[in-house]
């Protein structure tokens, strides 16, 4: 029999936007009367052209930053955030354990029990070995691995990440999207993955919306018809190809 | 030894042409004295040259070390807010532009003749790089970085001690390294008007004609201003070798 209270504290973060705008100090509004309706738990993907506010999005939800009007409402209302950003941005003063460990730390978390933490999360990014090494002695893809570890030590609901592949190489990129997969698949949180590769939305989310060029509107919103478990085999399935042609309609457009 | 060698030739080379030009009657020694001659001074005017080295070290070393403290402080401060580093940075600025051999005499009503005055106008001259270096750094974190400390809720006092002020070391320890040589300038300034140390035996010697000795003197300053240098790239080293670029091997 599960736990009542363990089964609800490990549900991912579920988010309803009710007429959100974002404006500029130069007046510029970036995103108007924006409504999203998330699931708790779900991996979405959020595509369109540079520039059309995915990043302010983003931003907001993370509540970085304030909307100008409406509101963000999330089911619970506490949870924990984790933030991945496009480069690694890891201290390069810190061991790949330190850096991974540093959330916990900024929240008050004895060395000893962060660091059993930070250790965990490391070998399940492979980086096991790794931990005593600085990030100037660490490949880019390896380095994106430590800023994702550092995103899950916590055990966030909410994972929010910004383009964080979009600077690797391509191979790097596959396999990391492939682990991505994975962990969502064993933890229970809700993925917003900003991305404007085509490619990669398909293939890693259950859900992918295309923002148009202005203002933050939404053109499509698409649930994907995949397989739940995503391998590299899937990348020459036709049933992706079909999902890719879809999204590439719909930026086409804009 | 790679380090070293290269720039021993040219020392060399320089050093026996000297000696050759002053000896052939090339070059008058009133006007420059032979590098032998300066060694001479060097060796019998020692007791005097070494006690003054160490007062114009001192002197320079406290100064150093004040402006380092009070530098990196103020710096600390004035990245708190926008408004304070509006208000009070132009008046660092104007501060530095202050030339120091004017404000020297005052110094000397401030603060007297000898080390006091000394190490205030040590400090005074090798104080601004220092705020500006680390204000530098302070102000140029990495947003997404202060955002990821913002998101796990840290305070300030935390973020400065844990990522700003550590980014900043690289830049800190630029403004140190420059503020170093300009402590030593400081100190023998100083020293014209506030009457020991090495800029007093230079001040002494030009009046005596002895050119010899205050190349001797001089060349003691440059001493210290390497050596002072030096001290601050070995700091350098050790601390961020293991993860700045500037310290990494090839």
């Amino acid at each position: 029999m599960t736990n009542p209270k363990v089964a609800e504290t490990a549900r991912g973060v579920a988010l309803r936007l009710q007429r959100v705008r974002r404006v500029f100090e130069n007046n510029l509004v970036v995103i108007e009367g924006m409504d999203l309706d998330i699931d708790a738990g779900e991996f979405l993907a959020v595509l369109g052209p540079s520039g059309c506010g995915k990043s302010t999005l983003l931003r907001m939800i993370a509540r970085l930053s304030a909307p100008d009007g409406g509101r963000i409402v999330t089911e619970p209302k506490q949870f924990q955030t984790a933030f991945v950003f496009q480069d690694a941005h890891l201290l390069p003063w810190r061991t790949v354990l330190d850096n991974t460990a540093l959330p916990l730390e900024l929240k008050g978390t004895g060395r000893e029990a962060r660091h059993a933490t930070a250790r965990a999360v490391l070998a399940q990014v492979g980086l096991a070995e790794a931990e005593a090494r600085y990030p100037v002695q660490l490949s880019s893809g390896m380095r994106m691995r430590v800023s994702l570890a550092r995103a899950l030590v916590t055990e966030p609901r909410l994972l929010l990440m910004d383009e964080p592949f979009a600077a690797l190489d391509e191979i790097t990129r596959f396999n990391l999207e492939v682990q991505l997969r994975d962990l969502w698949q064993r933890r229970s949180m809700t993925v917003i993955f900003v991305t404007h590769s085509i490619s990669e939305a398909a293939f890693l989310a259950n859900r992918a919306v295309v923002m148009t060029r202005r203002k933050g509107g939404i053109k499509l919103d698409r649930r994907t018809d995949l397989p739940a478990e995503r391998t590299n085999d899937l990348r020459s399935d036709r049933r992706l190809g079909h999902e890719m042609k879809l999204l590439m309609d719909a930026m086409e457009e804009e | 030894m790679k380090r070293i060698f290269p720039p021993l030739i040219p020392f060399v080379v320089v050093t026996l042409a000297l000696e050759g030009m002053v000896r052939g009657g090339f070059v008058p020694s009133y006007l420059v004295p032979a590098p032998s001659a300066v060694l001479r001074a060097l060796i019998d005017s020692r007791d005097e040259l070494a006690s003054a080295m160490a007062k114009t070290s001192a002197a320079a070393l406290i100064g150093f070390g004040l402006s380092t403290l009070a530098g990196v402080a103020i710096a600390v401060l004035l990245s708190s807010s926008r408004a304070i580093q509006r208000s009070f940075y132009p008046y660092a600025v104007f501060f530095q532009t202050v030339p120091i051999i004017a404000i020297a005499p005052l110094l000397v009503i401030w603060f007297g003749y000898g080390m006091k005055t000394v190490i205030a106008s040590a400090f005074i001259v090798s104080i601004f790089p220092v705020i500006a270096n680390t204000l530098t750094g302070l102000l140029s974190t990495d947003p997404a970085l202060r955002d990821l400390f913002r998101l796990y809720g840290a305070s300030p006092g935390v973020t400065l001690v844990k990522l700003r002020f550590p980014a900043a070391l690289p830049q800190i320890l630029t403004g140190l390294r420059v503020a170093s040589g300009l402590a030593v300038i400081g100190a023998i300034v100083g020293e014209f008007i506030g009457g020991q140390g090495l800029g007093s035996v230079v001040d002494v010697a030009r009046t005596q004609q002895r050119v010899d000795k205050v190349f001797a003197a001089v060349l003691l300053a440059s001493v210290l201003g390497l050596a002072l240098f030096g001290l601050i790239n070995l700091v350098s080293a050790l601390t961020l070798r293991r993860w700045h670029a500037s310290e990494q091997p090839g």
